[in-house]
């Protein structure tokens, strides 16, 4: 397991030393929410009424955004043929890759969705929903998303290709997210929403380990 | 510098080896054996197949048919046991522009988990003491050759698989790295590489010459 935890340790030292990799989808997620009153409509009400929504397709895509990296360098330069030889579990690493992902990118999204709830009116009583939400839903975007970073992992140009194999994967999160926000927010009960969260991470976090494994193994092993 | 000492530590054989790339035929029938005390020198010209060759006995690739032995067991009925015992270093080396030699040479032999006096110890024979907490991408190529070889120094395999180890490095760093696996051989262990380099007075040094012609 020693190897498992060194890479992690490496990738969030990589991540201090590039700060740009991760601030640019931070960034992209702050913009989408302060764009989005001056392009439709800035009555408090009618944002509102969407803020949840806007919130959540800004976060989706700004983990989109970030994903295409994920596994490219560590292709190029030799980083996974060592994890391969060292003949740990590539259920772990990626697992431990995913987790980097997210602490990198979910995290920060999350901690920063209560600013932009502000910006854009979110009732009072959806905050709590949002936060939750984001910390149920965004382990799932990364985990889904390591998967398929890991089958385009040694493509030159992959992103279009990972954008269309994952989207698809994420639509039950978003709709089940932004449901319960858009519940908490109108006073309804949204645990059920949140439970449905918590079982795609559950799920995702036992399944998509193995996919991405596989799918590395397949990048390499010509 | 004191690997455990085991009866015969390495003891790897390939039988009736055939491989072939996009409908060419790299060899057949290969079979060789590499124990304790050889060194192992894959020749031929480019495209030969020596580092498909050195990727088989590696175990990174089992787009083969034959039979690789690990002390008379086939490699994959106990893949992570040969992996923790060879040490593979491939063309790319794995190591990180943006991290120091040390912060590399740390994660590069994290399966060792060498202390870090050990890390030191291993950066100042490969010549890149004073350069510990310089950033990679500020090294020349040679001297992150050198980062990606001091593993050598930190790890207790036995077994090592190197691909074209004198690649940038200097005399100085080719004696040196002779120098590594002369010791290597002589411990108990064994080195199997890919060079063009004329391996001279080594002893154990034995040589494959694979055939280029399609």
């Amino acid at each position: 397991m020693s190897l498992v935890s060194a890479t992690v340790r490496r990738d969030l030292l990589l991540a201090a030393r590039n700060p740009g990799e991760w601030a640019n989808p931070l960034m992209f997620f702050l913009m989408v929410a302060a764009l989005f009153p001056l392009a439709v409509d800035p009555d408090p009400v009618f944002l509102g009424k969407i803020a949840g929504g806007v919130i959540w397709v800004a976060a989706l895509l700004a983990t989109l955004l970030s994903l295409d990296s994920l596994f490219r360098a560590d292709v190029d330069d030799g980083s996974l043929e060592q994890w391969l030889a060292s003949g740990e579990s590539l259920f772990a690493l990626t697992l431990g890759k995913a987790l980097v992902h997210w602490c990198i990118s979910g995290l920060p999204l999350t901690l920063m969705s209560p600013l932009l709830g502000l910006m854009l009116n979110l009732p009072g009583e959806a905050y709590t929903a949002l936060i939750l939400s984001l910390a149920v839903g965004t382990p799932v975007l990364s985990l889904l998303g390591a998967v398929g970073a890991a089958l385009t992992a040694s493509l030159r140009s992959g992103g279009l290709l990972l954008t269309l194999l994952i989207l698809p994967l994420y639509v039950p999160v978003l709709i089940f997210a932004a449901s319960a926000v858009y519940h908490a927010g109108i006073g309804m009960a949204y645990n059920g929403q949140v439970a449905m969260l918590g079982a795609m991470l559950a799920l995702a976090v036992a399944l998509t380990p193995f996919a991405a494994g596989a799918a590395l193994k397949l990048n390499l092993s010509r | 510098m004191t690997p455990s000492q085991g009866a015969l530590q390495v003891n790897l054989q390939a039988v009736a080896l055939h491989c072939e790339r996009d409908d060419r035929e790299l060899f057949s029938e290969l079979s060789l054996s590499v124990s304790s005390g050889d060194l192992l020198q894959l020749a031929g010209p480019n495209g030969a197949g020596k580092t498909t060759l050195l990727r088989l006995l590696a175990g990174l690739n089992r787009d083969y048919s034959g039979d690789l032995l690990w002390h008379g067991q086939p490699l994959y009925d106990n893949y992570p046991d040969y992996a923790r015992q060879r040490l593979y270093l491939g063309h790319l080396s794995a190591v990180k522009k943006a991290l120091t030699p040390l912060e590399n040479l740390r994660w590069l032999t994290a399966q060792d988990a060498p202390d870090t006096e050990r890390l030191y110890q291993a950066l100042e024979q490969a010549g890149l003491l004073g350069y510990e907490d310089t950033p990679c991408q500020h090294l020349s190529a040679g001297q992150q050759r050198r980062v990606a070889l001091a593993r050598l120094l930190a790890s207790h395999c036995p077994l090592w698989i190197l691909d074209e180890p004198f690649t940038a490095l200097d005399k100085a760093g080719v004696s040196w790295l002779e120098g590594l696996m002369q010791q290597k051989v002589a411990e108990g262990g064994a080195v199997i590489i890919t060079s063009h380099h004329a391996l001279e007075g080594i002893p154990g040094l034995k040589q494959l010459e694979l055939g280029g012609t399609s």
